[in-house]
Formats: C-alpha cells, structure tokens, sequence
C-alpha cells in the first residue's frame, strides 16, 4: 500500500521532468526572466504611473491623466501623424520591395551583388546618412540649387508639408532592402512545377500570380508586415535628428510627443500616451493574429 | 523542321537574354540611388577636412578658415548652394591618420561600442535559442498567449518604457553602467521571434523521433536543430549587430559619462568643428557591419529561407 503510493508518486514526477512543460519553463526562464524585468515590469509600473498624479506618492486619479492627454492638441496630432505615417510608409515600402523582389527572382545578372546593394542602407551609421540627407534638403542644398537652376524658387523641404514625405522616403530607402530579401526567399521557396502544372492547365501569367505567388507569399507578407511596422517606428531617429524635437507640425510624432514629456520630466503624459499606443499595437497584433490563422499556419 | 525548332530556341534565347540585360540596367540604375550615399561617404572621407568644411559651409552656416583655400574657394563657394563633388580634389588619408593615431578618443569610443554589441550579440544567441527552442518544439500551457506577449513586446517601441525602465534600471544600480544597454539588449524580444519562425522548419516529427530513442530536449536541440537553424542564427547575428551598433538614444540615456558612450553617439553630435572628419569617422564605424554583412549575406538569404516564415 505505502510502496504502491510511493511508486505512484515516483511515476507522476518522473512524469513531470519529462513533461514538455517543465521543459518549457526550464528553456523559457532566461528569457522569461530578462523580458518580465525589462519589459513586462516596466510596463506595469508605467501603467501605475499613468494612473497617479504624481510618481512619488502619488494620489490615484484613475483615467485623469487620460482624458486631459485626448484634450491636448500636440498629443492629437502626434496620434494622427503616426498613424498617416504609417499608413502610408508600411504598403508603400511592401509594394516596392515585392516589386523590386520579382523583378530580382531569377532573370538578372549578379544577383548577389544587388542583393547585397540594396541592403547596404542598414548597415550605415545614422549620423553620415543623416548629414547626406541634410546636404540634400536644406534650404541651401543641392535639391534647392537644381530647382534655381531651373527657375524655381528654393525653400526649406524639412520645415513644410514636404517633410512627411522626405520621412517616408528616408524610411523607404532604408528599408525596401531587407524586405526584398525577405521577399526574394519567400518567391525561391515556391515550388516551380506549381507554374508548369499551371501553365498546361491553361493559367495566364496573371491566375498563375494570384493562385500561386500570392498564396505561397501569405506567410511571409505577415512577416514583413511586422517588420515594416516595427521598422516605421525607428525612422523617428533620423527625423529626430533632421529636424530636431520641435520639427514642422507634419512631422510630430508620438515618439517625439514622448521625447519631449521625457524632458519634460511628465511622467503621467508620457506613460498614459505610451499605454494608449500599447493598446492600440495590441489590438493590431489580436487582429493580424486572427487574419493571419484565417490564411495559413504561419504561427 | 530540326533546323526550325533549333533557330527559335535561338530566338527565343536571344530574347531572354536582351531582357534579362534591360532588367540588370534598370535594376543598376536603382542601386545607383540606393547606394547614392554611402558612396559619397565613402569618397569624402578621403578629402581633407578643409575642403568638406568649404563644400559644407552654405549648410552650415560658419565661415570656413580661408586662409589655406584659395583656388579650393572660389571652385565650391561660388554660390549659396552646396555644391556636392563626388571625386576629392586631392586624395589624402589626413583624416583618416587623424582619426586612428592623433585623436585616441576615437578608437576608445569603437572599442566602447565593441564592449556593448559583442555581449549583446552573443547572449541574445543564447537565450533566444533556449526560448525559441520552447516556443517551436514544445507543447504547454499558456504558448499562445506568452508568444502573443512576446509580439506586442517587440513591436513596441523604445520609448513606451523609457521612464519605468529608467527607474529599474537605477533602482538595480544600472545607470552610467554598460549593463543598462547590454541587459535589455540581451533579452530582446525580437530575437526570440526570429529563432522561432526559424525553428518551426524544424518538423516536429524530428523531435519526436528523437524523444522515442529517448534523447533529451537539450541533446535535441543542440544536435538536431542547431544545426538546421544554423544560417538563421547567423541571420539573427547579422541582424542583431547591425541594429545594436547603431543605437543612439538608449546609451544617451542611460550612459551619463561621455567617456562610456558607444561611438555611434559621438557620431551623432558630432559638432562642426569635426564635420571634416565625420564621413571617414563614420566609413570606419560602419566597417565591422559591412564586413559582417558581405561574410554571411548568403546565410542571411538562407536563414530567411530555410525559416518558418513560409508556413
């Protein structure tokens, strides 16, 4: 009877070691460790901050600090900026490098070297690439010197509506290489007698691209989706740095919109617009999530 | 009808190979504006800093030192504009000599940005294996939802936690401390994405198998899946430097001693006084990542190739 308990409780945790979750935690913890304190904590405690007055001993005001943030009129515009921002630059960037991607698939000359090209841009530090960006757009720069050579008149690209796009061509060129890259591997691993089979069914070139590339780049579109976003929210360095955290009211971001709280030393603005942008990411990630496993089992 | 078939499969080839050249030509002319400015980095850092600082003066506003450029002068500062040259006017490696032999700060700031990447590079390696290893292979409770976590995580950006990350980070005696950056870092959410979409190409029955003769998770690991996942870790490598190399605003923040700042932010504040030998500092700073990038390009390609990423 004792010996049979023993033996039950033997077998139940050797069945425990073996199981796939204590394993799970086993090669979790180090990362579980390292992003709880860097991450999940401070966003907590960032949450506590977006609900008290002040961050020492603070009173709890509830959604106060919320409701006075949505009155702000710079908080609006830097909402509304990243979100234009994005909209724009993310399908842009995708298009192009699914463009640049089909065209490099295959019917090129060395491709390696165009590969390796158009990458290039990530690999620059942010201070030169800036400087050249400058040379190009002051008001005393090389654009403004063609443009008076043509007849027309020169004015400053980074203090006017232009700026919007000079910030999504910036984040365009540095990015459409990787997700080419990204692209180009995802167009190799489609099976090419997928295309014959298609071709002797009668497919034209543009069926044969919908029902086949289409299909077989599902995965990866998710993939460089995440990318692109995650990649819109660091072009801010180099706008920072062009135009500085006060720059033309097209520009204004939230991230400069936090800078500036940062400086500032406002706290509950600061952590109250960084937990609205959280919930706004995590809604988008639920709603990827669930486009996503409509498609395929990427996740 | 032999002679027919051969002479339009000549045609044909003909053809393909007239438009594969327009296709190269178009695609160069692309790369040209792509690479349009790491070219002009790359020539002007063989300039002397005077002649930049001539060329540069309409953007910067400051008066050049005249008294050595005198022909210089009158061909760059004619008008108000800057007048960008590509080819220097004399070829001298002036900056270059002054950068690595008569300013040691520069060299102490690499070997600073060197002491941050390294560690950040290979611990992210390490744990992101482990993790991702959890994430792929194993079934448990809660993978979904830690994962989905984990995404949101890594898409958030640097600012979001800025404050409470500051306050952690001086409540642990971090500030001022190259652990503020390297920590974080190591534990980036990123790379744990990353190995796992590798490692989903990873067939689960591989496992399983090996589970049946009765080998353990971590023998599985480094024995089959490593190996498999080997161009997606160098990929995650590749990416991971890059990106930490550049970094800007967390050492600026949590680094208050100049003396400890990674070079990448001596680059960024560079005042005007050194604007002529920003561009050959910064052609040495982005050498490490240039070298890396040429040596596992292919394992770059491989690794997004071979990953989970296509489903």
């Amino acid at each position: 009877m004792f010996l049979g308990k023993i033996g039950n409780l033997r077998r139940w945790v050797v069945r425990m070691i073996r199981s796939d979750g204590t394993h799970a935690a086993i090669f979790l913890i180090p990362s579980l460790v390292g992003v709880t304190i860097f991450f999940f904590l401070p966003f907590g405690i960032g949450f506590y901050y977006s609900l008290v007055d002040t961050p020492i001993d603070g009173k709890f005001v509830g959604i106060r600090n919320y409701v006075d943030l949505l009155g702000n009129n710079s908080f609006r515009r830097a909402i509304w900026n990243t979100f234009l921002f994005t909209v724009l630059c993310v399908p842009i960037n995708m298009l192009l490098s699914l463009l640049l991607a089909s065209l490099l698939n295959g019917r090129v000359f060395g491709q390696r070297w165009f590969r390796i090209a158009f990458l290039s841009p990530l690999v620059i530090p942010v201070a030169s690439i800036v400087l050249i960006w400058q040379i190009f757009f002051d008001l005393n720069g090389i654009l403004n010197h063609w443009l008076n050579a043509w007849g027309m008149a020169s004015k400053d690209w980074m203090e006017g509506g232009s700026a919007l796009y000079i910030a999504i061509m910036i984040y365009v060129w540095k990015n459409v290489g990787y997700n080419m890259l990204l692209f180009l591997a995802g167009l190799q691993n489609i099976p090419i007698d997928h295309y014959e089979a298609a071709r002797i069914d009668g497919a034209g070139r543009w069926r044969q691209w919908r029902s086949i590339t289409l299909v077989y780049l599902t995965p990866t579109t998710f993939f460089v989706f995440i990318m692109s976003i995650i990649n819109s929210f660091k072009v801010f360095r180099e706008t920072y740095m062009l135009a500085g955290p006060y720059p033309h009211p097209s520009l204004y971001m939230l991230q400069h919109f936090m800078n500036n709280m940062f400086q500032q030393l406002d706290y509950q603005k600061m952590t109250s617009a960084a937990f609205m942008m959280a919930t706004v990411i995590v809604m988008l990630v639920m709603i990827l999530f669930m486009v996503e496993r409509r498609f395929s089992r990427w996740l | 009808m032999e002679l027919i078939r051969r002479l339009r499969e000549r045609k044909a080839s003909i053809g393909s190979t007239i438009y594969k050249s327009l296709l190269t030509l178009l695609l160069l002319m692309l790369v040209v504006v792509i690479v349009f400015p790491i070219v002009i980095t790359v020539t002007h850092s063989f300039m002397s800093p005077s002649e930049i600082k001539i060329e540069l003066a309409p953007i910067l506003g400051a008066k050049s030192d005249e008294e050595n450029a005198d022909s210089l002068v009158k061909m760059l500062s004619e008008g108000e504009y800057v007048r960008l040259h590509w080819v220097p006017f004399q070829v001298t490696l002036n900056a270059y000599y002054d950068i690595l032999l008569r300013q040691p700060q520069f060299l102490f700031l690499f070997w600073n940005s060197m002491k941050m990447t390294i560690p950040i590079v290979a611990g992210q390696l390490i744990v992101s294996l482990l993790a991702g290893y959890a994430f792929s292979q194993l079934r448990f409770r809660l993978r979904e939802s830690l994962f989905f976590a984990y995404i949101v995580v890594m898409l958030m950006p640097f600012q979001v936690t800025l404050v409470p990350n500051y306050i952690m980070a001086n409540w642990m005696g971090l500030i001022n401390s190259e652990w503020s950056i390297i920590l974080p870092g190591i534990f980036s959410a990123f790379g744990v994405f990353l190995m796992r979409q590798f490692m989903q190409a990873v067939p689960y029955s591989y496992v399983e198998a090996a589970r049946m003769d009765g080998a353990g998770h971590f023998t599985i690991m480094l024995t089959i899946v490593l190996p498999m996942c080997r161009s997606g870790m160098a990929a995650l490598a590749v990416l991971a430097f890059i990106d930490h190399w550049n970094m800007v605003e967390q050492p600026l923040i949590f680094l208050k001693d100049a003396m400890k700042q990674p070079l990448s932010v001596y680059l960024s504040y560079i005042n005007e006084g050194d604007i002529g030998i920003a561009f050959t500092a910064s052609v040495l700073y982005m050498l490490p990542a240039i070298l890396l990038m040429l040596y596992a390009e292919k394992e770059l390609v491989e690794g997004v190739q071979l990953s989970g990423i296509k489903g």
